[in-house]
């Protein structure tokens, strides 16, 4: 089963799971004109200018969002999973920022009406930072933040 | 209370309360009853190796005089040292258990008690604990596949039979992955099936997060189902080469550590036991978050802890141990499963004296036939020590000192790095540095000595980034090695500082480390592909070669670095 997975995606090339995907109805037709997406948003430096163009003003901090299968220490910079799990009324979309990327905004998920707020991706990191999900939940946002850190290796016991 | 009957039970040991300087006989009253108080307990025993690293025969092995804690776990066990750490569990100095606790009076105390662990004793000691324990299960920690000349040179298989033949029936890895995970999984098809489960719940393939190895087992213990979860060092693939274990995730993962134990419960399992390489700092702090595991049985960390640290969380407690190093313990842990649920628990670390324990007949002959082969080349005297060597502590040890000398010499270096591993055993003053015993420092799958250009700025950032492996208050970005250890350059080190703000005072030759300056440092066990493509020489050609030029090895002047920061400290001595 394993293995057949693995099969599917190096034999069957990325436009042909696409098409198969999209025509199952995984993935919306109009996927290009999704809404939220925003060039100024992902274009950001900072953590305040990222938090500017999102228009998220000073998020407040609450504990009910959760990182879930997020590593303390990651295995591989270039591939950094990260989950979030929104328990907040009302989540209309969860961000992913990182402070030290050169690019703050790492990713940004809307989520319509009647879906579960969680996130599953993976992200890159160049060194060791704070990574902040970022929540708007009935028009205000909040954050809940975690450190990851990107090391050099070796030395282990 | 669980103190108290530890004293009771090494009661000949304590009553003996040598002082210091008095001729301890080699096998003085303590000696002949020492292992008499094991009497059995409960209904369910297990019976705990962890992290020998490839040691069949009896070594010597110093326990660290500097083992720190960062943060709250400061003065906690594991971190207490010498007569910090007697005080604590209660034991008495000058005695055997002063000895295979601490480093005091290491010279002295070992030349009387003579060498411990070894495969043949330590299985006269399992079997005669089993005998009176039914179905009493051995749980192998990992870390048993690496650290001699043999284990590396068959690739973990001299250890492999050997555990078989001890009797393992339950283990879990770390080192043993720097095989490569072919070679993990070649064992556990072709040697272990139907004798051995290897267990580890972090394990999975990095790219659909499917699970590698089984999450645990569930055995029958005199009737008893009793679950051993397995726990791999979480952080393998970052403290090595991630090429050695490619297409593998490891990590804590905590929160499925919770659904593993909460579908054991379901399944009936009355008593839960985790079989961790996390260490004993990151075993604490999962003893907090996850509920429902009765015990941890810990390794990684190489901290011998007489007795278990209770930790409280939503489901209760949840003892948690460490079983030391090297071969030095045996850690005994006998439940009274009542009720479907443990009721009563005796743990005890009972240090293997090699010459209290008359050798198992069969491992004896298994090892000789093991190192026969390699019998000419282990012996070889490469030079006679005039000091004690030693690798074990947080900053550094004499023997680091000989290796970071020998590459400065052999590469003309002026700054040498050697990695903290807390690995490698201990040589008296006057004893032989054979070729055996240069392995037992070195001995890796990636031993490529490299010689790099590096400014002062790069040089802090290393040292920054392994201090906080070390030093992070918070014990999940902890990786359980040591501080790297550093030949030619003098620093000081606050290790209660943030990273970035540890290391100060950088110093070759008395002139301040220029940020912007090249120095020319030697290091080995580097994690990068290309180093291993490069063709390097390995550091145990190196080192002998300096070893044979060198003939008799004057005592070291150990570069430590200054401490600041911490005044006086219980993991200090």
């Amino acid at each position: 089963m394993n293995a057949d997975r693995r099969q599917v995606l190096k034999t069957g090339g990325g436009a042909t799971l696409l098409a198969l995907l999209a025509a199952a109805g995984w993935i919306p037709s109009a996927w290009a004109d999704a809404p939220g997406w925003s060039k100024a948003d992902f274009d950001a430096h900072t953590m305040d200018d990222a938090l500017k163009a999102l228009g998220a003003g000073k998020p407040a901090a609450s504990g009910d969002i959760a990182f879930f299968s997020t590593p303390d220490i990651a295995e591989n910079g270039g591939v950094v999973p990260i989950g979030v799990n929104s328990k907040l009324p009302n989540t209309e979309s969860i961000a992913i920022l990182v402070d030290k990327n050169p690019f703050t905004l790492a990713a940004l998920f809307d989520f319509p009406a009647g879906t579960e707020p969680t996130i599953s991706t993976r992200i890159k990191m160049r060194e060791t930072s704070n990574v902040h999900a970022l929540v708007k939940a009935g028009g205000k946002y909040f954050v809940t933040s975690k450190e990851i850190k990107v090391t050099l290796g070796g030395c282990g016991g | 209370m669980k103190r108290r009957e530890f004293l009771q039970g090494v009661a000949a040991a304590a009553i003996a309360g040598l002082p210091v300087d008095a001729p301890l006989a080699a096998d003085s009253a303590d000696g002949a009853h020492f292992y008499d108080a094991l009497k059995p307990f409960g209904n369910v025993g297990l019976l705990h190796i962890t992290d020998c690293h490839a040691q069949l025969l009896p070594i010597r092995f110093r326990e660290p005089n500097v083992n720190l804690g960062a943060g709250a776990s400061r003065g906690r066990p594991p971190h207490l040292v010498g007569e910090a750490m007697l005080r604590h569990f209660g034991i008495a100095p000058g005695t055997r258990d002063a000895h295979a606790f601490t480093y005091l009076d290491f010279e002295h105390a070992s030349r009387a008690y003579g060498a411990m662990g070894g495969f043949a004793h330590l299985s006269t000691l399992v079997k005669r604990l089993r005998a009176d324990r039914p179905g009493a299960l051995l749980l192998d920690g990992g870390d048993t596949w690496q650290g001699s000349a043999t284990s590396l040179w068959t690739r973990g298989q001299d250890m492999v039979d050997a555990a078989k033949l001890l009797g393992v029936d339950v283990m879990t890895g770390h080192w043993e992955f720097t095989y490569g995970t072919a070679r993990v999984k070649e064992v556990i098809a072709k040697d272990f099936a139907g004798h051995v489960d290897f267990v580890a719940q972090n394990v999975r393939t990095s790219d659909f997060d499917d699970p590698v190895f089984a999450p645990y087992v569930i055995k029958q213990v005199n009737g008893i189902p009793v679950a051993i979860i397995g726990q791999a060092f979480p952080y393998t693939p970052i403290a090595h080469p991630r090429y050695l274990v490619a297409d593998l995730s490891f990590g804590i993962h905590d929160e499925r550590m919770q659904k593993v134990v909460d579908e054991l419960r379901s399944k009936g399992a009355q008593a839960v036991v985790l079989l961790s390489h996390n260490g004993m700092d990151v075993d604490l702090k999962l003893a907090t978050r996850v509920s429902g595991i009765d015990v941890i049985l810990g390794g990684h960390t190489h901290d011998g802890v007489p007795q278990p640290t209770s930790v409280a969380n939503r489901g209760g407690k949840t003892l948690v141990t460490n079983a030391g190093s090297n071969g030095k313990f045996l850690g005994v842990l006998d439940l009274d499963v009542r009720g479907g649920k443990v009721a009563d628990v005796r743990y005890r670390l009972v240090p293997v004296f090699a010459n209290l324990l008359a050798p198992d007949k069969d491992m004896a002959a298994l090892i000789e036939r093991l190192r026969k082969p390699y019998a000419a080349k282990l012996d070889e005297t490469l030079a006679v020590t005039e000091d004690l060597l030693y690798r074990r502590g947080n900053f550094n040890g004499s023997y680091d000192q000989l290796i970071l000398d020998a590459l400065m010499a052999e590469k003309n270096a002026q700054i040498a790095f050697s990695p903290g591993f807390r690995w490698g055993t201990t040589l008296l003053p006057g004893d032989p540095i054979r070729y055996e015993r240069l392995l037992d420092q070195t001995a890796i799958t990636y031993p490529y000595v490299t010689v790099t250009k590096m400014t002062g700025e790069t040089i802090k950032t290393i040292l920054e980034d392994v201090a906080d492996n070390l030093f992070n208050p918070d014990p999940y970005y902890q990786q359980g090695g040591d501080m790297v250890r550093v030949g030619g350059m003098r620093y000081a080190i606050d290790p209660t500082a943030l990273i970035g703000k540890r290391i100060t005072r950088m110093e070759l030759d008395g002139k301040p480390i220029d940020a912007k300056k090249q120095y020319t440092v030697a290091g080995w066990a580097p994690v990068s592909e290309a180093a291993r493509d490069a063709g390097l020489e390995p550091i145990w050609d190196v080192a002998a070669r300096w070893l044979r030029s060198q003939k008799t090895v004057r005592a070291r002047q150990v570069n430590m670095p200054k401490i600041e920061g911490i005044a006086s400290d219980p993991g200090m001595a």
